[in-house]
């Protein structure tokens, strides 16, 4: 996504009922733009990433420049900015995983997807993401699938996992 | 809620715990969650009431029990039986053994004399794995609050201050600034609104002993807060926690509200003139954040990028106001401090490092875990006897400690006594407190470009040492690892990493060349392998 340029407008008429629970967390804190992460943690909640329309709802409702608000959700790792697909694979990359052979699991994972850590699978349906430490470090190495915690992983069991999801076809 | 009535809320939780003929304790905080320990405690739940023994026993839901590779982990009390690797079908076979019939279940108990547990000394996480991590009651029965009582019931706040100083008490977070002399320095600052916060954004790889200490025994952080602030004269509290720990979140905010409906938080702390709020800030993933400065900023809605110091936060910190900033277990040893007074606290560790320090053990290494040891017990004593040393047909290389600002320690300085200035001494640091092991099938140039490209990528990009310099040493370190670097490349690396370590803004990138040094330092021979065969390059 590139930076929204225009300045902040007033909102335009939403029925969405998101907007309204996010609407309660702004209130919540009493507009007050030192809640800015606050408000963007449950606007990812809510949406599951940030669009530009949500950027641009929220710095008009906490009074910040929308310059602010995409600087602050650009800034940290844990903002996403495009929306992610059915389902999330995030291999963790913590010093464990790393000597425990996450490397190894994360050539596998990219071959078998056909795209890289960061990306989204062609047809929407698995998003590639790393960690830098879930502090599991105990059953390392390991991969928070769809936000449940694989441990111990190996690639036959990442290869079975995604295969459920991607379907058998091989990716090319 | 006065201090007497706290006391017999106490006395009832124990009193309510003695009735239970046997009481299950089951690790429910992530280690154990992440390899079915919640399967295992609904398993203990059905069986213990199909067995018609629910109401004689008690299962609670606790936080960690420190032998993370061995999860799901129960303990059966009386007696304290250890169980490694519950699953639901073993969970059967203890209801039925053990809670029913008596006779602990021998396969799966684990030995709790061998040195992994007997060589440790429990501070920090004295409660961990033995109270109930979700309900308030659990910390006031084994004595939570009490040292927030003395303090409010007769100390002054420079005696607070007085005591934390005497006790030696060093910062957790890794820099090992005394603690008490930042308390000071704020206490004396002055100003109409003060802070304190607490920094539990764990960010290093391989470092989870807050997280621990957080879902574990999360009121004797809020606890050891509401003692600075009365010590400092602070009326509000932060805790900056990360996202990607949502179970510390969890139980923090329980927590939160179970103290404030005991009016242990709140206004007139335990009916007191002491008012102290406590509010919870999720961190949104950026490693940075764990430097003071930029934790701050991020609390403040911004972008967290460090400021240069002076001033301290102590003196100018959250919104331009005095501020005590501390890590997890910084605030974890004030109530035993305060309780059992500073002398006795010096009187562990060493001279200069006092009390102890709990540390993840992991990568390759037997015995995977939280630990928590005297400070200058020798590396050796961590690795082999607690750790039980590498897995078979492997030795061991290096001790990895400080994550990314950190370095490598080889076998030839395993003697070493584990306190600030030693590990200082061969090029590493204290850190947080991960550990990780590294046996002989690791690359120490690959470690040093894993930990290079970490920092590339953290790096706020506010300096241009760190921001331009991370990224020039993580080329020459992936030229090496693809034989393509010559000794002139080498040379530029060594120079490049003292350039950096002098001219960046803050910690990290004052520390990014840690990793690389210290390697070069004791594993230059595989730097010189990895160079290209003369002639090409």
């Amino acid at each position: 996504m590139t930076a929204p340029r225009t300045a902040p407008s007033p909102a335009p008429p939403i029925r969405d009922p998101r907007y309204e629970q996010l609407d309660r967390t702004i209130s919540l804190h009493q507009r007050d733009g030192h809640a800015l992460i606050e408000v963007l943690h449950t606007a990812q909640r809510l949406f599951g990433y940030l669009p530009p329309e949500v950027l641009r709802h929220v710095a008009h409702a906490l009074k910040r420049p929308l310059s602010q608000v995409y600087g602050v959700a650009s800034f940290y790792h844990f903002f996403r900015l495009q929306p992610p697909g059915e389902h999330t694979f995030v291999l963790c990359l913590g010093t464990a995983c790393y000597a425990k052979g996450a490397p190894r699991l994360q050539r596998a994972v990219e071959r078998r997807c056909g795209a890289p850590f960061g990306q989204t699978t062609a047809d929407g349906k698995v998003t590639l993401l790393t960690a830098r430490c879930v502090g599991s470090c105990g059953v390392a190495p390991l991969a928070l699938v769809d936000d449940t915690v694989a441990c111990w992983l190996t690639e036959g069991r990442a290869g079975a996992l995604l295969d459920g999801w991607l379907g058998t076809e091989v990716a090319p | 809620m006065t201090v007497e009535a706290l006391r017999e809320l106490a006395a009832e939780e124990r009193a309510r715990q003695a009735a239970f003929r046997r009481r299950v304790l089951c690790c429910t905080s992530s280690g154990c969650a992440a390899c079915g320990g919640e399967a295992t405690y609904r398993a203990f739940a059905a069986e213990l009431e199909r067995q018609g023994l629910a109401a004689t026993t008690e299962l609670v839901p606790t936080g960690c029990m420190g032998l993370c590779g061995r999860g799901p982990l129960v303990t059966v009390q009386p007696g304290d039986v250890l169980y490694q690797q519950v699953d639901p079908a073993l969970a059967t076979a203890i209801v039925t053994g053990h809670v029913a019939g008596g006779t602990p279940v021998a396969h799966a108990v684990v030995d709790t004399t061998v040195p992994f547990f007997a060589s440790q000394v429990r501070i920090v996480n004295e409660n961990s794995g033995r109270i109930d991590a979700t309900r308030i009651e659990g910390y006031l029965a084994a004595g939570g609050y009490q040292a927030l009582a003395k303090v409010l019931g007769g100390m002054e706040p420079g005696q607070v201050v007085e005591e934390v100083r005497a006790s030696g008490l060093r910062g957790r977070g890794g820099a090992g600034y005394p603690t008490g002399l930042k308390w000071a320095i704020t206490r004396k600052t002055a100003a109409d609104q003060k802070y304190v916060v607490c920094n539990a954004d764990e960010g290093d790889p391989g470092a989870f002993m807050d997280r621990g200490v957080l879902e574990s025994d999360p009121h004797r952080v809020l606890e050891g807060m509401a003692i600075a602030g009365y010590a400092v004269g602070a009326r509000q509290g932060y805790i900056y926690v990360r996202a990607e720990y949502p179970l510390a979140i969890e139980r923090l905010r329980g927590a939160v509200r179970q103290a404030e409906r005991l009016g242990l938080l709140g206004n007139r702390v335990l009916e007191s003139e002491f008012s102290f709020r406590i509010d919870i800030r999720v961190g949104a993933g950026a490693f940075v954040c764990g430097e003071e400065t930029a934790l701050l900023r991020s609390i403040e809605g911004r972008r967290g990028r460090p400021q240069p110091r002076p001033p301290y936060p102590a003196e100018a910190g959250l919104f331009g106001k005095p501020t005590v900033i501390n890590n997890v277990e910084t605030f974890a040893n004030i109530a035993p401090i305060i309780n059992r007074g500073g002398a006795w606290f010096a009187g562990i560790g060493t001279p200069k490092s006092t009390g102890t320090k709990v540390f993840a053990l992991t990568g390759q290494i037997r015995n995977n875990g939280l630990i928590e040891v005297p400070m200058g017990i020798p590396l050796r004593t961590i690795v082999f006897d607690i750790g039980g040393g590498t897995p078979e047909g492997t030795t061991f290389k290096a001790a990895q400690t400080g994550g990314p600002s950190g370095g490598c320690i080889p076998a030839e300085h395993l003697d070493l006594p584990v306190d600030y200035e030693s590990l200082q001494a061969v090029g590493s640091i204290m850190g947080s407190g991960g550990l990780v092991v590294l046996d002989s099938t690791s690359s120490m140039v690959d470690i040093a470009r894993y930990f290079m490209e970490f920092c590339m990528d953290e790096s706020c990009g506010k300096c241009i040492p760190c921001r331009v310099g991370t990224v020039q040493l993580h080329g020459l370190l992936a030229k090496l690892a693809r034989r393509e670097a010559t000794a002139a490349d080498l040379a530029l690396l060594e120079e490049l990493c003292v350039m950096v370590k002098e001219t960046s803004l803050c910690g990290l990138g004052q520390a990014a060349p840690n990793p690389v040094l210290s390697t070069l330092r004791f594993f230059r021979d595989e730097y010189l392998a990895a160079l290209a065969p003369a002639g090409e390059g």
